[in-house]
């Protein structure tokens, strides 16, 4: 009877391990995104393959959560935030999570191609690979200008979304990926400040590693800059329109003020009050993108323009 | 009366089983009314069937 412990070795996953795999916060905010893209796109399509629609997205946004998950193993073995995750706690191996990740893949794409159109699977496979690929297996241990690169990934959702309704690409589309894309660096930087995580022992190239907080502040501050005319610019095209365009100006001018009172702290300052400021802007900065994409919503179910 | 105990790996793995066979059942569903809704838009089902057919054939040819 000496093999009754070996169970105890390789623990068998229960199935919400393999929910845990796809990420799900960070589905909910593809599922949302896409749900806006697709929605205020100028085609109707119907109701069921709409909801279709976001669910292969989503489903895609998990699978390469979990290859994300298969191929950052060591560094969340590391740091605390990410310990309890599925592969470093022990639940379930890497190459299942490997195996869920391409065949969950695969079903995304292809489903999504029966349901919508193929352009828009296509889109779909290139953000899986985009993420998997260009930014976990390559730009996130090897340049600082990983978040900002890699959060091309986060921004393609409301792209596929209205790819989804029309078949192709818009300036409104473009738009919207713009406005994610400018907002992650700061939200994720305004994170990085205050999760004093072991970056440095996981071999992360974090900004605030490479550079310093000093630098990492003032490229807060930089990119609150650069998101706000793309915000407004929005407002300006077919999605836009007074509601969109109030909500626009206040969360950006609230944004850049965030941006400049982050800039403004010494170390010392932000250390004596536990990071209160950058802990408001990262937590302004949820506020932002959710009323940004709340507004477009609104603004297309009253009429815009 | 059965000479096994419940280990708690069984409780993890029927959780797996049972979540599986869920998903199996809500894909079938889920394909079966998306089939609806093509259908009744009259969207294009007629996949080339290995010999031509007129609907398949390009006009010119027809026409000839």
């Amino acid at each position: 009877m000496t093999d009754t412990h070996a169970y105890d070795r390789t623990p068998e996953a229960e199935f919400g391990d393999y929910i845990a795999l796809l990420k799900p916060r960070v589905m909910s905010l593809v599922v949302f995104t896409a749900f806006v893209g697709l929605w205020v796109a100028p085609v109707d399509i119907h109701p069921f393959v709409a909801f279709c629609s976001v669910l292969f997205i989503a489903l895609g946004g998990g699978a390469s959560g979990a290859l994300n998950m298969w191929y950052d193993a060591d560094i969340d073995a590391v740091m605390k935030r990410t310990q309890s995750r599925p592969i470093p706690s022990g639940r379930v191996q890497g190459g299942e999570a490997l195996g869920v990740g391409l065949v969950l893949a695969g079903f995304a794409v292809m489903m999504l191609g029966l349901a919508a159109n193929w352009f828009a699977a296509g889109f779909l496979a290139f953000t899986i690979f985009f993420y998997a690929v260009i930014y976990t297996m390559w730009l996130k241990r090897w340049t600082p200008q990983n978040i900002v690169i890699g959060g091309a990934a986060g921004a393609f959702p409301p792209m596929i979304g209205w790819a989804c309704a029309t078949g192709g690409i818009s300036v409104e589309s473009l738009l919207m990926f713009a406005l994610i894309f400018f907002w992650t660096p700061p939200h994720f930087w305004a994170l990085a400040l205050f999760m004093k995580e072991d970056y440095h022992k996981a071999g992360v190239p974090m900004l605030t590693v490479t550079h310093g907080r000093e630098t990492t502040r003032r490229h807060i501050f930089g990119y609150t800059l650069v998101l706000a005319p793309f915000a407004i610019w929005l407002g300006l095209t077919s999605v836009g329109g007074p509601i969109y365009m109030a909500v626009a100006v206040i969360a950006n001018l609230l944004f850049i003020i965030g941006g400049w009172r982050v800039l403004r702290r010494s170390e010392d300052a932000a250390i004596a009050d536990n990071y209160a400021t950058e802990r408001g802007v990262f937590k302004l900065s949820l506020y932002y993108l959710f009323a940004h994409f709340l507004a477009l919503l609104i603004q297309s179910w009253v009429g815009g323009w | 009366m059965p000479m096994q105990t419940e280990h708690e790996l069984h409780r993890r793995r029927r959780s797996r089983n049972v979540g599986l066979g869920l998903v199996l059942v809500a894909f079938v569903a889920l394909v079966f009314a998306l089939t609806v809704v093509k259908v009744r838009q009259g969207d294009l089902m007629e996949a080339y069937d290995h010999q031509p057919r007129v609907s398949v054939v390009p006009q010119e040819e027809v026409s000839q």
